[in-house]
């Protein structure tokens, strides 16, 4: 079964009833298992690949071996012939093929663990991903779970201290609604800065004669007379 | 994994604080995953909830139940919402039961700041959402 679907049927098989946990425990403990199993899988498979390569280094090293061998004792045929002795020239041909016949057959056993090692690393590294797939969708399931519960206690205390769960429309109502106020009560204070600290306070002070007061053409003219006289 | 009782009272400092004019409130939910409900001055009626799923940190903000929806428009909610997803910043939509939710989640190498501005975005995206979706609410 895929891994959403396990998911979805987790919450789907949960129970209805208000304050019962959303995600089917016994669903939890299933994929719990599983994730468990992949793990067992997956380490398995690691100690096969390192019996696997190990074989194949083996392998690897024996038919090297065969093949210096070979070439060693091509060396001493060629030698032979060279002695002109037929006879022994032969017998290490004989050896050789018998070196050749267990290349053929190591190097297949090597092919062949080469191969089973290829093998095995493509599916540890699938295991790996689907193993951290499964393990986060387990905690998403888990925490969809705990933020459910926390959210029932968060409406139960609700619930008992009178207050009542509010629509998204009312919240969102509320909401804007206390940000109008805000935003007209910084407008208004904002008009009354601009009353009690700008003009407005200046031109009724001056209305009352209080503070600085523009001189008129008539009191600079009075004054000049007072001062030629 | 992240020390969600320690991330508490990290988070309750930067709400006194203000952050960008926002101040908040901490209160955490015990449970087998520990929760942390943040409240927002001002928009209390919408809180983010934050818990901390080991490979993520994931803030939730709960948006309005099934029987709030008008019948008539849940495919075009449906349809909206999925559309919304791609371009609303860090966060998307999903449901747990019958109650929609808007979310966003962290990585557990986050800084403080970050988280606080996951939690403010989420906030303003959970009222935008709200607004969007209005003409489908009943």
């Amino acid at each position: 079964m895929g891994l959403f679907k396990k998911i979805i049927d987790a919450i789907r098989g949960g129970a209805r009833e208000v304050g019962e946990s959303i995600v089917d425990a016994n669903g939890i403990r299933i994929f719990e298992q599983e994730v468990k199993d992949a793990e067992a899988h997956l380490l398995q498979a690691k100690k096969d690949l390192t019996e696997v390569m190990a074989k194949e280094m083996q392998t690897g090293r024996k038919v090297e071996d065969l093949n210096r061998n070979v070439i060693k004792h091509e060396n001493y045929a060629r030698q032979a012939l060279e002695k002109s002795d037929e006879t022994l020239a032969l017998e290490v041909a004989e050896k050789i093929s018998e070196f050749q016949s267990e290349i053929t057959v190591q190097t297949k056993a090597l092919d062949s663990f080469s191969a089973h090692a290829k093998r095995l690393k493509g599916m540890i590294k699938k295991t790996e991903k689907s193993l951290s797939d499964m393990k986060r969708q387990l905690v998403m399931v888990k925490t969809t779970d705990s933020v459910q519960k926390a959210t029932q206690t968060i409406s139960d205390n609700y619930a008992s201290s009178g207050s009542k769960l509010l629509s998204a429309k009312d919240s969102l109502d509320r909401i804007q609604k206390r940000q109008e106020d805000l935003e007209d009560r910084l407008t208004a204070g904002e008009e009354l800065q601009g009353e009690w600290s700008g003009s407005a306070l200046d031109d009724k002070l001056r209305e009352a004669g209080i503070g600085e007061t523009a001189s008129n053409a008539n009191d600079i003219l009075a004054r000049l007379k007072k001062q030629a006289s | 994994m992240v020390d969600v009782a320690k991330l508490g009272s990290q988070l309750i400092e930067k709400g006194q604080e203000g952050i960008d004019g926002f101040i908040f409130d901490i209160q955490s939910i015990p449970g087998e995953i520990e929760v942390l409900k943040v409240s927002i001055e001002g928009r209390e009626e919408l809180p983010i909830f934050l818990s901390n799923a080991s490979t993520e940190i994931l803030c939730i903000s709960y948006l309005f139940k099934e029987n709030e929806i008008l019948e008539s428009a849940n495919d075009n909610m449906h349809s909206a919402m999925i559309t919304m997803n791609i371009p609303m910043p860090l966060s998307s939509f999903g449901k747990i039961r019958d109650q929609y939710v808007i979310f966003g989640a962290l990585s557990t190498t986050s800084t403080l700041d970050d988280i606080v501005h996951e939690i403010i975005t989420l906030s303003d995206n959970t009222l935008e959402a709200i607004k969007t979706m209005r003409e489908y609410l009943k």
